[in-house]
């Protein structure tokens, strides 16, 4: 990665008169369109011509940080490679210049790898079903509770109007809840991480619509009393919904399915390999157990009794529509391609190495970081800051620290159990040989810790932007150029 | 006379107008304030109740009112100069409310009552 | 099984790690796991296969599908994507990139971003815009409950009928969870009924009215007084609108709207079967701190840099938990790079210039549709830009329309019903394509 910022907008290469395009000429004759519907002033948007912006774009993209220039150890974020082919078939033409509105016969093609890629996740899940619709991991876990808010519905179970959430949990899974309409009650965690299942049952009962879990949890541990968890919340007449964020070391092991879960969702971009984009398109599938299949969300993709494919736009039970067409279709294209190249096999080892590297850079470095929670971990762990507290380094100038030497920082500050979390997923991407690499990074900011304080805390110093003022971001905001 | 809530707001009250606001601690607990939500003019806020929300950078508060009554002023000064409040949460009040119900009061904390509730927060 | 190409791991380095973490193989990291929950054998999918044999499987699922000369819209439409938005779009410290909580080390996605954000205003005439949402659909849908955050404690909500069917039902199913109640405004003569809105606002209960144009059939509405009488009922205007027409037609900040949302799908993104595309969400000033999604916002840096960061956070889930404005974590990410990429390239002349292309193309086919006496337009009095409504003459069905149309390689457009067709131009269709339309309905 560069290491000196490329500082220009677009906006700053904008010269009069430029333009970037070239167009069919004008075959038929001019129309008007009333003044009342007419735009009164043209937007200011730059004039540049094409290699000016290619190259702008191409300066710019050096001040970034992706997993094909270093090593991100983030937290829950599960950062894998992003394989090659699944960005070569996911720009295929042919998938290009499909419209969604096409008559089913002419993209039988398409409807397939939508209903594999749908039964694969089920298999992987221990799912009934799967929908693809939901366009990121949050508006899974939005649809997911949308489907058992149906299904209480159904029912005429309407008092059921709390979600129950262990306070270890991303804060998405309460804001989803809200959306979805229910009150969120937190239940609390033991000091290993794990949720409190006497403290659990004493808040089930009939109002209870459904509990969010991931397993293993944000500490990275499993949740061992699943079982136990999954008889209280049924005997209770509530579902048990999965946050597919931690799927990743399941694979090859063990089924959301098979230990209780109703209703779960996973991240394409997280477990199956399809690139973050600095925030997206991401997918978030939405599985369900048998019994639950109709309240999936429309369109549907459904089999006739010749075998081809046909959609149904709407259902009458089911949850409704939470996007115009099928979802992100090209993300499934990719998440596809990596199963078909993982393998049943590919895809279990995956998991296991990367709880395997997990545990590795944890054993590691135990010994200079607080591990709250002993191992051993699944497929990421949490220190709560440095060993030695009475440097008064904190897990921000670790983290800062960090991109000082090459690496993306871990996730901080969650969960928001310790008060000094510092949240490792290696993922099994990465090889031996970076994670030694960077081991002796975290051990010599332990050592700068204890000898050189200061070099840590006004860290970074090796960075294209350096301690941005976000509080005058806060304060005053800048959010478009005209505001500069 | 001033009065807290545990959540960290307070009410100075003079006669049937109170002037609710954070305290101190909460100020220096949220750090940098870059955003006061507040209420409209006019409208009703109630005792226990969310009336608006205080920002910092990274951390959000809701506001909870001591008292029942009526907005009749905004701290307008805040729009502009949030940070008034990080300077002296005490005088930079955020409301001024027509009480209707001042038995309310009876329910609050005093000082010293407050001042153990922060005690034991830091713990 | 044997060393896979995206495992770096060596058999010899697996042992030496194991003895690292003291196990003495990888299913001993599982111990805590019950053997009573694990997957009996393995999972019923198919063995690895090669890249080629990848690219085989995938090419022989792609040759069931046929490519049409596009003529159909409603929310997806065939614009042309510039080589070299394709090309940048592949950079990957973009495209491997995640969210930028890092800005030291992710002002790259930052400042796109933020040339997103201002290109996005300028096009709406809006005061601030967020870094994007899913698609139009669920940010009509977020600016519903944004409206109804904003009111406090009204929950009503009026859409009008002309809305495109698929969104309204995704502001529906949000609406229906978040307790909202949504109400349909009717239409008259294609268009929102203004008497209609007013009477419904007269009870004062309303959070927020919800309109589009252009609207489901391409109709652009005058919304001329429209934001003094949904203000005078303390209500919001929510304009919806597809990105590429507002550089010709009047945008929501001329309309004195509250909320600007949409699709930029039409700012030439690949139709890719239905996405990924873009939703777009713009607001006032005054509305900022109400509106959902990441922003991004400028500051300086400790070396006196121009420098970009995640602001205005404290309205997010991560910090706000329960209390957010939206469960949204992320946006579209890279399809921002491309809405932007895409604006820059052509300017505001170029957008427009597009708009006039597509427009004189789809009117040219109206008039010509017309002539044949088998199809008229269902509003003939109202503007539009590149698409439009047919209603079939008697005899006629949309049916066996688009069936001849498909013989000839083309897809004539989204049927509404048996009588009523909704067909789009763009800039991509050829006088040879569009005579051929014409041509198969002669024949018909």
């Amino acid at each position: 990665m560069n290491r000196k910022l490329y500082d220009k907008l677009i906006f700053d290469l904008s010269c009069p008169g430029r333009r970037g395009y070239d167009m069919p000429r004008r075959l038929y004759d001019d129309i008007e369109l009333p003044d009342a519907v007419l735009r009164q002033q043209a937007p200011a948007l730059p004039e540049v011509d094409e290699p000016t912006l290619v190259r702008h774009y191409t300066n710019q993209s050096t001040n970034n940080f992706g997993v094909d220039t270093g090593f991100y150890p983030l937290g829950s974020c599960t950062m894998k490679y992003n394989p090659k082919i699944n960005e070569s078939l996911g720009a295929d033409p042919v998938i290009a210049a499909l419209h969604p509105a096409q008559p089913a016969s002419t993209v039988q093609g398409a409807l397939k790898l939508y209903r594999m890629l749908e039964n694969m996740l089920s298999e992987i899940g221990g799912m009934a079903e799967f929908t693809l619709n939901p366009f990121a991991g949050a508006h899974g876990e939005l649809t997911g509770l949308m489907v058992i808010h149906a299904y209480h519905d159904s029912r005429g179970d309407s008092a059921r109007t709390r979600v129950i959430v262990p306070d270890s949990a991303h804060g998405t899974n309460p804001a989803s809840a809200m959306i979805a309409g229910y009150e969120v009650i937190e239940v609390k965690s033991l000091a290993d991480g794990t949720v409190d299942v006497d403290d659990l049952r004493s808040k089930l009962d009939e109002t209870v619509a459904a509990v969010m879990m991931t397993n293993p949890n944000t500490t990275g541990m499993f949740e061992k009393n699943i079982p136990a968890i999954a008889d209280a919340v049924h005997a209770a007449g509530a579902l048990l919904y999965y946050d597919g964020a931690n799927l990743n070391p399941m694979l090859g092991v063990a089924r959301p399915g098979d230990m209780g879960f109703d209703v779960m969702h996973i991240n394409l971009h997280k477990t199956f390999s399809t690139p973050h984009g600095g925030g997206g398109p991401g997918a978030g599938p939405v599985g369900v157990r048998k019994g639950l299949e109709e309240f999936l969300p429309s369109p549907r993709i459904r089999r006739r009794g010749d075998g081809s494919l046909y959609v149904e736009q709407t259902s009458d039970t089911a949850l409704g529509r939470v996007s115009s067409w099928f979802g992100n279709y090209t993300v499934f294209i990719k998440a596809f391609a990596y199963i078909l190249a993982m393998g049943a096999d590919g895809l279990a080892m995956a998991g296991k190495l990367a709880t395997l590297n997990a545990n590795y850079v944890m054993n590691a470095l135990k010994d200079v970081y607080l591990l709250p929670v002993p191992g051993p971990c699944k497929h990421e762990f949490v220190f709560d800051g440095l060993a030695d507290k009475s440097t008064g380094v904190t897990t921000l100038n670790v983290a800062k620290r960090l991109l000082d030497l090459g690496f993306h920082a871990p996730t901080i500050y969650f969960p928001l159990l310790f008060h000094e979390s510092l949240m490792i997923e290696p993922t099994e991407s990465e090889s031996r040989e970076t994670l030694d690499v960077f081991i002796a990074a975290m051990r010599q900011i332990a050592r700068e810790a204890a000898e050189t304080p200061d070099l840590v805390k006004s860290a970074p110093h090796d960075t294209p932007a350096v301690h941005p003022d976000d509080t005058e971001a806060a304060l005053h905001p800048k959010v478009k150029f005209s505001d500069l | 006379m001033i009065y807290y809530l545990p959540t960290h707001e307070y009410a100075r009250v003079e006669g049937n107008t109170a002037y609710i606001g954070i305290s101190k601690y909460a100020a220096e607990q949220l750090g940098n304030v870059v955003y006061v939500d507040m209420p409209e003019m006019d409208d009703d806020v109630n005792a226990g109740e969310e009336f608006g929300a205080i920002e910092s950078v990274k951390a959000a508060s809701d506001l909870f009112s001591p008292v029942s009554g009526a907005v009749i002023e905004i701290n307008e000064e805040l729009i502009d100069n949030p940070r008034l409040i990080n300077e002296d949460p005490e005088t930079h009040w955020i409301i001024k409310v027509e009480m209707n119900n001042t038995a309310e009061l009876e329910g609050l904390l005093t000082p010293e009552a407050y001042a153990q509730v922060c005690a034991n927060e830091k713990h | 099984m044997s060393q896979h190409r995206y495992l770096p791991h060596t058999p010899a380095q697996i042992d030496e790690m194991l003895r690292a973490c003291g196990a003495s193989s990888l299913d001993d990291l599982y111990a805590d796991v019950d053997p009573s929950l694990r997957l009996k054998g393995r999972y019923a999918l198919p063995d690895a296969l090669s890249e080629v044999e990848v690219r085989r499987g995938f090419d022989a699922l792609n040759a069931q599908n046929t490519v049409l000369t596009c003529f159909a819209g409603c929310g997806a439409y065939d614009h042309y994507t510039p080589a070299a938005i394709q090309a940048v779009m592949q950079r990957s410290e973009y495209l491997t990139a995640y969210t930028p909580y890092q800005p030291e080390i992710s002002q790259g996605t930052l400042q796109y971003i933020f040339e997103y954000q201002s290109m996005m205003c300028e096009l709406t005439r809006m005061d601030v815009s967020n870094a994007s949402m899913y698609d139009g659909a669920t940010a009509t849908a977020e600016a519903m409950l944004m409206a109804v955050n904003a009111s406090r404690k009204k929950r009503r909500v009026l859409i009008s009928a002309t809305v495109d069917p698929k969104t309204a039902a995704v502001v529906n199913t949000y609406a229906r969870y978040h307790r909202i109640a949504v109400e349909v405004i009717p239409a008259r003569d294609g268009v929102t009924d203004r008497r209609e809105l007013e009477l419904m606002l007269g009870a004062g209960d309303v959070a927020g009215v919800i309109v589009a144009t252009p609207n489901y059939r391409g109709i652009l509405e005058d919304l001329s007084g429209w934001a003094d009488l949904i203000h005078a009922a303390k209500a919001l205007l929510i304009i919806n609108s597809h990105a590429l027409t507002l550089a010709w037609a009047r945008p929501q900040g001329e309309w004195g709207a509250d909320i600007a949302v949409g699709d930029a799908q039409s700012l030439g993104m690949p139709l890719n079967f239905g996405g990924p595309y873009l939703g777009y969400m713009c607001t006032t000033k005054a509305l900022m701190r109400k509106m959902p999604g990441r922003i991004v916002g400028a500051t300086t840096d400790a070396l006196g840099q121009r420098t970009f960061v995640l602001t205005l956070q404290a309205r997010e889930q991560h910090i706000r938990r329960e209390k957010a404005t939206s469960n949204i974590c992320s946006n579209q990410g890279i399809m921002t790079l491309h809405a932007g990429a895409f604006m820059a390239l052509y300017g505001a002349e170029g957008l427009r210039e597009l708009n006039r292309l597509s427009a004189n193309a789809a009117h040219f086919l109206a008039r010509e549709l017309e002539a044949t006496g088998k199809m008229r337009l269902t509003y003939p009095d109202k503007p539009f830009i590149n698409e439009f409504a047919m209603t079939m003459a008697d005899g006629y069905t949309t049916g066996a329309l688009l069936q001849a149309l498909r013989e000839q390689g083309i897809l004539g457009g989204v049927a509404v019903d048996d009588t009523e067709i909704i067909i789009a131009v763009t800039e991509k269709r050829t006088p040879v394509e569009i005579d051929q339309y014409i041509q198969t309905v002669i024949n018909l």
